[in-house]
This record gives structure tokens, C-alpha cells and sequence, in this order.
């Protein structure tokens, strides 16, 4: 799911999941970690970069925290720029939309 | 089950540099349950093949299918309207499957996206162990349900070599435990210390690979 959302067009993605043991599916959010973490790998083997994902942990009741990492997560990955496959659709549309005669 | 593990990424990307459009086929067999090359692992490696080919400026168009098994020739037959269509097929099957299919479909390009490993058991979850190196000649009943051939580094058959650490480690690694010391261990646990004192005679490793490719051949099933 983390892929595909760099497939649609993603140049960042935020995996938010409860707190460390206050997970109502007990381990739910540990074996997330430890995906997030997969893709982040696959991510740095594919040249996208594994910082361009990131996990958070924040209950239910932490909204200002949720922003906080939110407005966090959208700073970094605005610094980063867009990803070289939006980069690369960016320069096919730039020339499908002006092609050279 | 057949344990194996997705090749590297750039591996797999190198292979398949020369197409543009190729199936990946999963199978939901021994893979699955190891993780390795099931439904859900099609998905993730369609998706990372996607991405870096189209970073790189050169996509590539990949038709997704997970085949009930690829060791069966009747789920083999499942990509046959179509498997022409593609320049290659990537198979996350494990060795098994990827020369089936290539041998099902003579003309198409089948290229490995797994490592087949080992027959093993899953420990615990994403933990997978040797336990048989299907030799042919099973001698489980004399050593306690634990088999040297697989897990004796030597593979030997009266007992442990010089190499035994103090705390019955392998030589080879202290993440090893020493075969014969389990299976000593066990025998003694079971009051079976008499079939340690048997001597085993030499293995004929006829029945396992020295004897080629092996067949087995059931006149009562054979259609």
C-alpha cells in the first residue's frame, strides 16, 4: 500500500500507528514498524529514498501531537522535492505537451 | 516446505533490463507461507520494479498473477492465453516452479526472482530453519525425529566430530547448535541411548542427488 501510494504519485508517506503497547490489536503497530522499516529499505535499493517515509506513533487523544508530526513529515518532504518518478513524469508531460518538430 | 528468499532488488532489475513488458507470477504454494513469493509479495515487487524502472525513465508494464501452484501442470495452464503477450515471465515461485513454467511454455523467457533456499519449517514468524535435505533414505526413527544429513554440518552418521564447542555449538558457527548433541540429547530424553550405540552404516547417497535427477513413478495414480 506504501508503494503504490509512491506509484500514484506520493513524494512522501506518513504511517501513523497507536502508541507502543496501547495497541487495541496488541502487536498491530510493532509489525508495522518493522514494515515501514521493509519498504524503507526497498525504497533506498530503488533510488527513491527511505526517508521519504515515516512512521509515527500517537494515540487517539493526541491530536496536537498528530499535527505536530504531520506538519513535521509535509516540511521534510517538501524539502526533498519530488520524487524522481514525478520528476520523470513531470519532464514527459513537459514534453508531450510541447513536443519539438 | 520449500523456504526461499526474494532475490536483490538490483538483481532483479538487471534481468529484467532487457523488457518492457513482462508477467510476474507468485505462486500460493510453500512461498506464500515463507513470505517469499505469495499474492501479497507480487504486489510489493510489481510495485518496486515499477517505480525504479520508471525513475530511471524506462517503465515497464508488469501483468500481476499469483498461480495456485507453478509445480502443477492444470495452474500452469492459467497464464497460457496470455503469457505470449509478454517479452518475459519474472516467477516468484521457488526453482521448481520457474523451470516448470519454462518448460510448460518453451518459447517464453522465465527468469528467477527467488533464491530457493532449503526444505524447513517456519520457528516462529518470519523465522525459517533447515530440516531436510531430502536425501531419500530417511533414518529419522534411529535418531530421535532429528536428522543428521540436515543438521549435522558434516552430515555425518555415528555421532558428533571434533568440532563440538563446550556448550554443544557447531564449528562452523556458534549460532548452530551441534546436531549430534541433539539428537544425544533427545535419544537420552526418550530412553533411546541404544539406537546411539548402533553403528550406522555407510549412507548410500544413491538415492539422494549422486544418483542424477530423481523421479518417482506411481502406476496406480499415472494417467
Amino acid at each position: 500500500m506504501i508503494l503504490k501510494a509512491f506509484e500514484r504519485g506520493a513524494d512522501g508517506v506518513m504511517v501513523v500507528g497507536c502508541l507502543e503497547g496501547d495497541c487495541h490489536y496488541l502487536s498491530g503497530n510493532i509489525r508495522a514498524k518493522a514494515r515501514v522499516a521493509r519498504v524503507k529499505a526497498l525504497l533506498d535499493q530503488i533510488g527513491i529514498g527511505g526517508e521519504r517515509v515515516a512512521m509515527f506513533n500517537v494515540s487517539a487523544g493526541e491530536g496536537t501531537k498528530f499535527a505536530r508530526f504531520a506538519t513535521e513529515m509535509v516540511e521534510k518532504v517538501r524539502a526533498l522535492g519530488p520524487t524522481k518518478i514525478n520528476l520523470a513524469r513531470g519532464a514527459k508531460n513537459r514534453s508531450e505537451s510541447c513536443p519539438i518538430a | 516446505m520449500i523456504i526461499g528468499q526474494q532475490k536483490p532488488i538490483a538483481v532483479v532489475l538487471e534481468m529484467i533490463s532487457p523488457y518492457e513488458k513482462i508477467v510476474l507470477a507468485g505462486c500460493h504454494g510453500c512461498v506464500t507461507v515463507c513470505r517469499a513469493g505469495g499474492e501479497k509479495e507480487v504486489e510489493i515487487v510489481a510495485s518496486a520494479l515499477r517505480l525504479a524502472r520508471e525513475a530511471t525513465g524506462r517503465p515497464i508494464e508488469i501483468k500481476e498473477v499469483t498461480l495456485e501452484r507453478q509445480c502443477d501442470p492444470e495452474y500452469i495452464e492459467v497464464i497460457r492465453p496470455y503469457v505470449h503477450d509478454y517479452q518475459a515471465v519474472l516467477s516468484i515461485a521457488c526453482g521448481a516452479g520457474v523451470q516448470f513454467l519454462a518448460e510448460k511454455f518453451p518459447s517464453v523467457v522465465c527468469l528467477p526472482g527467488l533464491d530457493t533456499t532449503f526444505i524447513g519449517v517456519t520457528e516462529q514468524q518470519g523465522v525459517w530453519a533447515e530440516r531436510c535435505q531430502a536425501c531419500g533414505d530417511c533414518i529419522l526413527h534411529l535418531t530421535g525425529g532429528i536428522c543428521p544429513v540436515s543438521r549435522c554440518s558434516k552430515s555425518l552418521f555415528n555421532g558428533p566430530c571434533g568440532g563440538t564447542t563446550a556448550d554443544g555449538r557447531c564449528e562452523v558457527s556458534k549460532d548452530i547448535p551441534c546436531g549430534w548433541m541433539l539428537i544425544i540429547e533427545k535419544l537420552r530424553s526418550l530412553g533411546m541411548l541404544d539406537s546411539y550405540r548402533r553403528i550406522l552404516p555407510m549412507k548410500k547417497w544413491r538415492t539422494s542427488r549422486d544418483g542424477g535427477p530423481r523421479r518417482i513413478v506411481r502406476e496406480d495414480l499415472k494417467g
